[in-house]
């Protein structure tokens, strides 16, 4: 029977069905579940690295080894396993090599759209684009195969809405248990695996001659196929677009490629031969619209469709529409476009927050407090720059924070400059980092918001929690010890709920001269140990003034009163009991006291 | 425009939204599987993103012979199934003519309302918004799951509520929940079910 899987769930069944024995990533959405889909199955190996860098170079050595590998990244981790990915491109493999790379058109949870199919022709390494969850499943087969034909490491692409939609899935036969127990012997070849110069210089023309060789198979490869229709309009498209395209186009002819580099030519030149007009529709850059008019082949794509954002039916449709392909299609008249609906004002929106009890929001609030420049990294913690907090003031790419904020004290600035980075974000690339600041003895301070663990993706095991992907134990690594032994002599340890002892070793950290690393300890608070811990508090409404001083802190277990506050006529605040966890931050600003503590509650809820 | 100027393989569309922690995307897995099990194609999407709660959360779950776009576009929708009344108003632009909206009968305010100076919108605002053509049901399945003495199976009960609207067997809805809810909440949610369906025949 067939089963209902997500696109993460179908690859990483694919993976196991083909015999992937080792696999290394670090999370991102939207890629994070296909390794922990991975990690239990039988006969395989799995973990996450500290970073993509680290996982590419894992899989590269297995696959030189002659173990069947992958990696798995979301698209911003290839940037940082770019060079990795290089010079796996040349040396070329021994077992399939496999790297899984999710981009994230429309930017649900990144910080840009970078289409990866650019880095398949710059590094001359084929990329595959599933349209569905069944073809995730199945081109993890094809990748391994065109990896080991062709001699070099494969990516296939997905994005966000083939990762985390679901389809029915028709799954291979079960891995054979048998093939796991072999040990491959290491073959030594160091003009293939020695990068020198000299060795480089013959591995090139032998890249690029493999290279053609795939883009010869391409045009008889089944995952490119032309799916013929009405010859007045011929449609190539790839990837999610492909659905959106058949929804609008019930009746066009497609060129339909699974493989997006390198280009089939002969297939690209056969289909534009029998339609009238050659239409590309791709979901980011022009990358198969460059390849027609490489060809010559005229063609129109990005004319008519976005180049920015997610593709959908409706930004398909319309643009469709726009350009003449289509003639309306009456039912797709949406209600949105009916009067009544355009006179509603503005709904509020809905944005991520940080969390009620986020352990984050003691260290932001007293960031506020301090008027400091926040030089931030990504996490959950970037939601600090939201209001009412408006603490971070800068937040590029994971890890950016430590050298940013060494550039920003380097330029001389009047007011005082921190760095703020999670703790996977630390042990993913900021380490280097804090060791510049370190060597170069900047007077940066730098706050590690340990929450024990990776919370933005999902709750994911990092270098520091004590276990691995696969649940094995392992020690935890020393945060305050590393940073030490990087060089960092004023480290600190305080604990982000008691707001005081934050602002006093802050101010004393700012002092300084000399850098100096804050660490905030304390769990996430949706980590299972911490809501063992919960404990909702109570405002005393008879104490309340109504200042609104709690409700800056943004936490959403506190909203206001239908109880107006007599002197000013503003709503008092009361306390969600759903939500509050009781981690006492909005007890600790409260001007006049009137939100009880933990210990001043008693079993009832009322004041003990 | 009438039912029958759309195509005939247009799929059966539904949208679920509600708030972080509702159980929306548990929902969506149901109405999902009973589709699988009516022997459809299925396909159904959703953004994960960041693990906060409290966010705004939607699935599409569309039916069909044969399904291309995992998303239905705006107007495409046939059922939206919402488990908190702003979520209901945000996507009822996704609603074909006639479509309907279940609509729990429950408020959470957004932190610019509890915090800023945004306001939730009033009855008459969602009055304009469903005198579009739309049907609107407003159904109590906070109050209804209250009863049975678990609010958290609310979104269970507003799939009984659905299920009036639909050919599918009470059977196959009630395996479907059955074996996507633990063992021990099987009972409590079969009960939430039949309370929605009751709700559901009530409204029809
Ligand atoms: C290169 C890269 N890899 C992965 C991600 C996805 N990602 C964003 S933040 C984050 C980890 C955040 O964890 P941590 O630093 O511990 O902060 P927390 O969310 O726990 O507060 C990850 C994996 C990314 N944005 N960029």
């Amino acid at each position: 029977m067939k089963r209902l899987l997500s696109g993460n769930q179908a690859l990483a069944r694919g993976a196991w069905e083909s015999g992937v024995r080792v696999a290394a990533g670090y999370p991102g959405t939207p890629s994070t579940e296909i390794l922990e889909t991975f990690a239990p199955m039988p006969g395989i190996y799995a973990e996450w690295c500290p970073n993509e860098k680290v996982a590419l170079d894992v899989a590269i050595g297995a696959s030189y080894a002659g173990a069947r590998a992958m990696a798995v990244m979301k698209h911003v981790g290839l940037n940082v396993a770019a060079d990795a990915l290089f010079y796996a491109a040349i040396t070329g493999v021994e077992a399939g090599l496999l790297i899984v790379v999710a981009d994230d058109p429309g930017m649900h949870s990144s910080q840009g759209e970078q289409d990866t199919r650019r880095y398949g022709k710059f590094a001359r390494v084929p990329v595959l684009e599933p349209s569905d969850s069944q073809e995730c499943l199945e081109m993890v087969a094809t990748a391994l195969e065109l990896s080991e034909t062709f001699d070099t490491p494969v990516i296939l692409r997905t994005t966000t809405r083939i990762a985390h939609s679901y389809g029915l899935v028709e799954v291979g036969p079960d891995r054979a248990p048998a093939a796991d127990a072999e040990r491959p012997t290491y073959r030594v070849d160091p003009t293939k695996y020695v990068m020198l110069p000299g060795n480089a210089r013959r591995r090139h023309p032998i890249m690029e001659d493999n290279i053609r060789r795939v883009a010869e198979a391409a045009n008889t490869l089944p995952c490119n196929r032309i799916e013929p229709g009405d010859r007045s309009v011929g449609i190539v498209t790839s990837g999610a677009a492909y659905q959106y395209a058949r929804e609008v186009f019930p009746n066009a002819s497609f060129c339909r490629l699974g493989l997006s580099y390198p280009a089939p030519t002969r297939l690209l030149a056969e289909f534009a031969a029998g339609v009238e007009r050659l239409i590309i529709i791709e979901e980011g850059d022009p990358v198969l619209e460059e390849e027609c008019r490489l060809q010559g082949l005229p063609c129109e794509g990005k004319s008519i469709f976005p180049l920015v954002g997610e593709l959908s039916t409706e930004t398909v449709y319309d643009a469709a529409l726009r350009a003449g392909l289509v003639d309306e299609q009456p039912w797709r008249a949406p209600v949105a476009r009916a009067p009544q609906a355009r006179d509603l004002p503005a709904l509020p929106p809905r944005p991520p927050v940080l969390c009620p009890g986020c352990p984050h929001r003691g260290v932001f609030a007293t960031l506020r407090k301090l008027k400091v420049v926040v030089n931030g990294d990504i996490g959950c913690y970037t939601l600090g720059a939201l209001p009412p907090l408006s603490a971070l003031h800068s937040c590029g790419c994971m890890g950016a924070s430590i050298g940013v904020a060494h550039g920003v004290a380097l330029a001389g600035i009047q007011q005082h400059n921190v760095a703020v980075i999670g703790d996977s974000t630390f042990y993913h690339t900021g380490i280097a980092a804090l060791l510049n600041v370190a060597y170069n003895q900047s007077r940066t301070v730098t706050i590690i918001l340990d929450n024990s663990t990776t919370a933005m993706t999902g709750h994911q095991q990092h270098p520091g929690t004590g276990y691995t992907l696969q649940g094995r134990p392992t020690p935890p690594a020393d945060l305050e010890g590393l940073v030490r032994v990087l060089g960092i002599q004023q480290v600190h340890v305080v604990d982000p709920y008691d707001l005081e002892s934050v602002e006093t070793t802050l101010k004393a950290c700012l002092a300084l001269d000399a850098p100096s690393v804050v660490i905030a300890r304390r769990a996430c608070a949706l980590l299972p140990e911490a809501r063992k811990q919960y404990r909702p508090l109570r405002v005393q409404a008879d104490k309340c003034i109504a200042c609104g001083t709690c409700r800056r802190l943004g936490c959403p277990a506190l909203t206001k009163s239908d109880e107006l506050y007599a002197k000013t006529g503003k709503p008092k605040t009361v306390i969600d009991p759903v939500l509050c966890t009781g981690c006492e931050i909005c007890a600790q600003v409260c001007p006049v006291d009137a939100i009880l503590f933990r210990n001043q509650l008693d079993d009832s809820g009322g004041q003990a | 425009m009438t039912e029958s100027d759309r195509p005939l393989y247009a799929p059966q569309n539904f949208l679920l939204a509600g708030v972080g922690g509702q159980g929306t995307l548990l929902a969506a897995d149901i109405v999902a599987l009973v589709g699988v099990a009516l022997g459809h194609d299925v396909k159904k999407s959703e953004v994960h993103g960041m693990a906060q709660r409290g966010g705004s959360v939607t699935s599409h779950v569309r039916w069909a012979e044969k399904v291309y776009s995992p998303l239905s576009a705006p107007g495409e929708v046939d059922y939206l199934i919402a488990f908190e009344r702003l979520e209901a108003l945000r996507y009822a632009n996704m609603l074909r003519p006639g479509g309907v909206a279940l609509v729990n009968d429950y408020r959470i305010a957004p932190g610019s309302v509890t915090s800023g100076g945004d306001t939730y919108p009033s009855e008459a605002d969602e009055a304009s918004v469903y005198a579009a053509n739309l049907r609107a049901l407003h159904v109590p399945a906070q109050a209804l799951a209250q009863a049975l003495g678990q609010v958290r199976v609310n979104n269970v009960l507003m799939l009984g509520v659905l299920s009036v609207f639909l050919d599918a067997p009470e059977s196959v809805w009630r395996e479907v929940i059955a074996s996507r809810v633990p063992a021990r909440y099987v009972a409590l949610n079969d009960r939430a079910f039949s309370a929605g369906r009751a709700e559901g025949l009530r409204l029809l």
